[in-house]
């Protein structure tokens, strides 16, 4: 015991460092992150030889050994920041600074006006402000971060044990420094001196630079917030607090505005690798039929024994769509990214018509075929679609009637159906013999539902009543399983 | 491991000498994969520089650099080695006169001198300094991936007939995909993985000035901002680094230093690939479609 106890103590390397990043992989674990042994351990060897001192370089280096996906990155970003934020404090004052004594004195004086909270500084509210242009217009970095951190310590008010989130915080210091005008200020800045030309051409790609910068300038702040609520909170309370999920893990149905854009970015590499793949399984899969002629022939250079059978290439007959949503308010989300979804992964399809619906049904594949892009068309979709009958409360057993009425003859042996919706029916018939009608005609029906599977038959729900006619019923709340369904479809 | 570089520093501005303008994460990614004699696999959008920065790298190391370029259906025979069989056949047909043996015939025919290499071996059996550069890793098979494997953990490669062939030295390896597809997660774990997305205005405008010398200042960051602003668009492809300095070239050609709506209108050709693409750009930043000559 004793022995083992000295040990411990001639450890060379800083055990608190691998404490911290022990923690570290541990939160990317619990976020989704797919960390192994390996790569923890090439974490471990990677901050031998990049110290922390250089926080880039370590970020850089961590993010090299632990994060394989450009789409897990974001969350590795706020990970780190809750982590490593208070390891080196001090670095963002280090850096490589040239500064004049006018700045430096500014500097020193901003710092002490930090360290008190920022009530008795003598630089004023204006002052700062002005600093902060002055900064942004050069984009002059490290002089941004201190300022950053000046105007949070004056402009946040944040107080210790306050259980307020950091975007509270983050919204009272951009109101206060006027974030909005800035741009404003700094395009009035650049055409004084000239750096603009006249025309709506230049001007806009000013404004976009601009804009840019104060993007910038926001995500300092944002980390400073998040450094002192950490120094508040405490590393693990934090990071419980920040947990964001993976793009592919977000809940179509509770998805923030951010989140949103996110996904919609992630939609289409996601749909081409999917259909890269499946196209390939698609040729490699030998399972054609026997080629008697071909087999025949080639058993003439064995004297006519046939010796090698030959088969016919399989030609895989790739399957026709017909997608049928819920676009009602409770699901609309979750309906506009299937359809987004089975639009762009159309070279796998060989047809894809689409209806939507609400207490009314109105078909929608033309918006999709004569918009150039998806967002479009999905625009058209919301706006133009005839999708209300009599009060545009979701009523399934009507939809279904009418679909069926008009298109159940089109459906054949290559179709297959896809219903998307909660199956929340406002307590109407259900009309479930449309299904049933559907399934008889149809290669295959599925339904797709974006309600977690403990609240199906919960309330107006009623899921049971259809799913015995159908082939398959998912629960498909994100992008993952999503794919994994429309593998599943093509596959089938 | 290795020692090419002293510092994360020293390798951005090694890759500077050489014209290759790296940030941070490249720099620090390089270094990584130096120290820790591990691959780096380098994914993003194409045209950002993945090759480049494979042969920037052997450049700024003096090493030589190997590539192997995937495609779908590349085998062992092209990637590791193969036997010359038409050789080895004219071999054991001038052989049968002596009445040799058939073991020290065997052995004749599986030596070295019938060996075809191919790039994998022949980066691991060099004795001059190297870099690897497997390019567009994604477009070969899964099952193919994993010939791989063996060479990017332990820098050998079994040869059955003359047993395992251990490298001299780690070289550097980088492995580019532009991400048609998931790899596999056994190769993602062998691999520092970097990700290299389109650069900031102030990188983009440093590159300009690197890569086309004659270009200004100001028309650097003319550009940079104007190309920033196109890829803000939500396009079906992004103008790319290399198609960037394509332009500056242009606009040098054409004798412009500095860019009106006209100049773009004219040229934007030379950043979008799509007419759909070069429409809506049109549209966006109100740029008039050059003017056509009426007959």
């Amino acid at each position: 015991m004793r022995s083992g106890r000295a040990e411990v103590t001639v450890l060379p390397a800083e055990p608190h460092m691998l404490d911290v990043l022990q923690g570290f992989v541990h939160e990317l674990r619990t976020a989704g992150l797919p960390v192994s042994m390996t790569e923890n351990l090439d974490a471990m060897r990677a901050v031998e030889y990049v110290p922390i001192d250089d926080r880039e370089a370590f970020k850089a280096a961590l993010g090299a050994t632990l994060v394989k996906n450009a789409g897990h990155y974001r969350v590795f970003e706020t990970v780190f920041e809750v982590f490593f934020s208070m390891f080196s404090p001090g670095v963002n004052e280090e850096g490589e600074l040239e500064l004049d004594a006018d700045a430096q004195a500014n500097f020193d004086e901003l710092r002490a006006a930090m360290d008190q909270g920022g009530a008795m500084s003598q630089v004023s509210n204006e002052e700062l402000a002005q600093m902060l242009l002055d900064a942004l217009m050069r984009m002059d970095q490290n002089e941004m971060r201190m300022l950053a951190g000046a105007a949070v310590a004056r402009f946040a008010g944040m107080e210790p044990g306050r259980p307020v989130g950091g975007a509270y915080y983050l919204y009272r210091t951009l109101r206060q420094l006027d974030a909005d005008g800035l741009v404003n200020k700094m395009m009035a800045r650049a055409q004084e001196s000239d750096q603009i030309g006249d025309g709506a051409f230049d001007e806009r790609l000013a404004r976009e630079d601009f804009e840019g910068r104060l993007k910038v300038l926001k995500e300092m702040i944002e980390a400073e917030i998040r450094r002192r609520l950490v120094a508040d909170r405490g590393v693990d309370a934090m990071a419980r607090t920040l947990r964001k999920p993976l793009p592919e893990d977000v809940d179509f149905m509770h998805a923030s505005r951010d989140e949103m854009q996110l996904l919609q970015r992630a939609i289409y590499p996601l749909t081409r690798a999917l259909a890269a793949r499946l196209a390939q399984r698609r040729r490699h899969r030998r399972q054609g039929h026997l080629d008697f002629r071909q087999t025949v022939r080639h058993s003439m250079s064995y004297g006519g024994v046939p010796v090698e059978p030959r088969f016919k290439r399989p030609r895989p007959s790739k399957p026709e769509i017909m997608v049928v949503a819920d676009i009602s308010g409770s699901v609309a989300s979750f309906a506009r990214f299937t359809l987004q979804f089975v639009y762009a992964m159309q070279s796998e399809f060989s047809k894809v018509r689409s209806w939507v619906f609400i207490d009314g049904i109105d078909e929608v594949t033309r918006f999709f075929d004569e918009s150039q892009e998806l967002g479009e068309a999905i625009q058209r979709v919301n706006t133009e679609a005839d999708v209300v009958w009599v009060d545009g409360h979701s009523d399934y057993g009507h939809a279904f009637e009418v679909w069926h009425e008009r298109h159940i003859r089109e459906v054949t042996k290559k179709s297959s159906v896809i219903l998307l919706g909660d199956a929340r029916n406002n307590y109407h018939a259900s009309q479930a013999w449309t299904v049933a009608e559907m399934q008889k005609r149809a290669r295959k029906v599925f339904w797709l539902d974006p309600e977690p599977r403990g609240y199906w038959d919960t309330g107006d729900s009623i899921v049971s009543e259809y799913a015995p006619y159908c082939d398959g019923v998912y629960e498909v709340r994100n992008l993952r399983q999503l794919q994994k369904f429309v593998a599943d479809v093509v596959e089938a | 491991m290795g020692e090419r570089f002293a510092s994360v520093e020293a390798a951005g501005s090694r890759l500077r000498e050489v014209d290759y303008l790296s940030d941070s994460s490249i720099a620090g990614a390089v270094f990584l994969a130096d120290r820790l004699g591990k691959p780096i696999l380098v994914e993003g959008p194409a045209g950002v520089g993945k090759t480049e920065l494979a042969k920037a790298v052997a450049q700024a190391t003096g090493a030589r650099l190997i590539r192997l370029q995937c495609y779908e259906g590349l085998d062992e025979s092209k990637a590791i080695y193969e036997w010359n069989y038409k050789k080895q056949l004219l071999r054991i047909q001038a052989d049968r006169e002596h009445e040799r043996d058939w073991e020290t015939v065997e052995s004749d025919i599986f030596s070295e001198s019938f060996l075809l290499t191919r790039p994998l071996l022949e980066a691991i059996r060099a004795d001059d300094p190297v870099v690897l550069l497997i390019d567009e890793v994604d477009r070969v098979e899964i099952e193919t991936e994993a010939l791989l494997l063996e060479v990017l953990s332990d820098f050998q490669v079994s040869i059955p007939e003359l047993g395992t062939i251990e490298g001299r030295q780690i070289p550097l390896v980088f492995l580019t995909s532009n991400n048609t597809r998931e790899l596999s997660e056994a190769l993602k774990r062998r691999c520092l993985f970097l990700h290299i997305d389109y650069p900031d205005i102030e990188r983009e405008k440093e590159i300009v000035r690197v890569r086309v010398p004659e270009v200004d200042s100001a028309l650097a960051g003319q550009i940079a901002k104007v190309v920033n602003s196109i890829r803000n668009l939500d396009l079906k492809k992004s103008p790319s680094i290399s198609e960037t300095i394509d332009w500056a070239r242009t606009l040098v050609f054409l004798g412009r230093n500095e860019i009106t709506p006209e100049t773009l209108g004219d040229t934007l050709h030379v950043l979008l690939k799509y007419q759909s693409d070069i429409a809506k750009a049109r549209k966006e930043l109100g740029v008039d479609a050059p003017a056509v000559v009426k007959k």
